[in-house]
């Protein structure tokens, strides 16, 4: 049995295996969001019109800036599997960490649903090009859930070497078209002229409308930190990889509406269900149409691929901490995966891919991601607070502390109600779900938990203590 | 019976597949391996006697 942590003092220990480096947290978090790019983003420009479209892309980029930066910070000083749980755990509390690890867990479980029940609706799409009505899609988005399942569970090297693949090749897929569409590869020209003629055709209400949807360009950047206790140098390899990451998407977002806007009417881009390659169908060459299908494909997969190993780590992380059964706690002796966190979260994301609309499922993800950012404002300005620049070794330093901060809260409270706006019986549903939560952890599942061992951070005393 | 229901076909299969290959092994390690040494792992372990957060 190899890498097991042994000393004489000790009993043996089994731990997740550190193998990764920056360009597997690159693919980690570019491959769960590039999947935005390919589809859910162009509802923000039926919300609003194109200008809308292209605000909200901006704004929202600046708000994942924030929170980029923000969790660079904090990550590469608290590098453990749980990412955003383990940082609460340490520098808010015990009922926050518990909170946090339900949002990391509901938002990326939803989204994979969500990307099982894309990768149904592709082929179906491509099965109706071919004459074949009807496909039943419920074999191939358990297949895909399975698959990707069965992959993390073997190991996640091979995992994220494969998001890697294909996460690269989606991304070059976007620009490939762009760069075709500029040197006249297109039967179509770029047309804009529906920014002058029709600029803001629902008024200033349909920016903030159109910020909801504008999420999706880059929802799930911040899962980079969850494998804090798999790469092999985190406090470098972390902020690297999330920053390129959070500059890859702003590059592939402001690409996609160029060429989405330019090419696919409004009204029309507003509906659709795959923009880009819809955007490739409209320029006649067979050659785009194919790799953008491609891309739209692998998009998916990759997604619900970092899904898969982001939603486990952070079950596992509270099955560790026993805020869960501390059976989920568990490592593969062999594989060294958090095989029961992996196995057990199948089929919740299958009821969900099978038995859920998809905007149900992506609003359900959105707001938890949502209430995680706003977790981040608090939790940032609570650990330099504690803990200031001269007291602990960090791995990135963000500058203009607490600008971002401020930043960050004043977009999540705008978008919390840009969703209220469409969806606030699911906004007030999913608040009650986390209070009821909340209230089953501090009475009942709070005397279970290791007090004295869940803080693991060689730090020194917090200031003030 | 087009290619299409053939792939209907082909994918309950292989999901099939995924998922036993994944209950067995789960199965397989769960009563071979002793509990304790599954759930062993701590957090923050390497972390401890790798990075130091010392200034």
């Amino acid at each position: 049995m190899a890498n097991v942590t042994s000393t004489a003092a000790e009993p043996e220990r089994l731990q997740l295996l550190r193998v990764l480096g920056p360009a597997h947290i690159w693919a980690l978090g570019v491959g769960i969001v590039l999947v935005g790019e390919y589809m859910g983003w162009n509802f923000s420009v039926g919300k609003g019109g194109m200008i809308a479209g292209l605000v909200a892309c901006w704004v929202a980029g600046l708000l994942y800036t924030c929170v980029a930066m923000i969790d660079s910070e904090v990550t590469s000083t608290v590098a453990a599997a749980g990412g955003q749980y383990a940082q609460a755990k340490h520098i808010v509390g015990p009922l926050m960490a518990f909170n946090v690890g339900l949002f990391l867990v509901m938002a990326y479980t939803m989204l994979e649903a969500a990307n099982a029940i894309t990768v149904g609706f592709l082929l179906d799409t491509v099965a109706g090009m071919q004459g074949h009505s009807g496909l039943n899609q419920q074999p191939f988005i358990i297949l895909a859930i399975m698959f990707l399942a069965w992959l993390n569970y073997r190991g996640v090297l091979a995992t994220l070497t494969f998001n890697l693949v294909i996460t690269a090749i989606a991304f070059l897929a976007i620009i490939t078209l762009f760069i075709s569409v500029q040197f006249g590869a297109s039967n179509v020209p770029l047309d804009f002229s529906a920014v002058t003629t029709d600029p803001l055709p629902y008024g200033w209400v349909g920016i903030v409308a159109a910020l909801h949807f504008g999420l999706w360009y880059y929802l799930g950047i911040e899962g980079t930190c969850q494998a804090a206790e798999e790469v092999r140098s985190p406090a470098r390899s972390l902020p690297y990889g999330t920053m390129a990451g959070i500059m890859t998407l702003l590059i592939a977002a402001t690409m996609t509406w160029y060429v989405c806007s330019g090419l696919v009417p409004w009204e029309y881009l507003g509906q659709a269900g795959t923009p880009l390659f819809d955007a490739a169908r409209v320029t006649g060459s067979t050659g785009l149409m194919i790799l953008l299908f491609v891309g739209t494909t692998f998009a998916t997969l990759a997604s619900a691929n970092g899904c898969i190993n982001d939603a486990s780590r952070a079950w596992f992380s509270m099955g560790r901490d026993r805020y869960l059964p501390s059976w989920f706690g568990a490592v593969h002796p062999v594989y060294r995966t958090p095989y029961r966190a992996i196995v057990f979260l199948v089929p919740i994301a299958l009821i969900f891919a099978l038995g859920a609309p998809l905007d149900q499922v992506v609003t359900f993800s959105i707001l938890s991601g949502l209430l995680g950012y706003t977790f981040m404002t608090f939790n940032m300005v609570m650990f330099r607070n504690k803990w200031p620049l001269d007291t602990i070794k960090r791995g990135y330093v963000h500058p203009f502390h607490p600008l971002p901060t401020i930043v960050l809260l004043i977009l999540c409270s705008t978008a919390y109600f840009a969703v209220f706006l469409g969806y606030g019986t699911q906004l007030s549903a999913m608040m009650c779900f986390y209070i009821v939560a909340s209230l089953w952890f501090h009475f009942r599942r709070y005397q279970f938990v290791r007090r004295g061992d869940q803080f693991t951070m060689p730090w020194p005393k917090p200031v003030g203590y | 019976m087009d290619t299409w229901n053939i792939l209907e076909y082909v994918a309950w299969a292989l999901s099939a597949m995924f998922g036993v290959l994944m209950l067995i092994d789960l199965i397989r390690i769960d009563t071979t391996y002793d509990n304790e040494l599954l759930i062993s792992s701590r957090e923050g372990e390497i972390e401890a006697t790798a990075e130091r957060h010392e200034i």
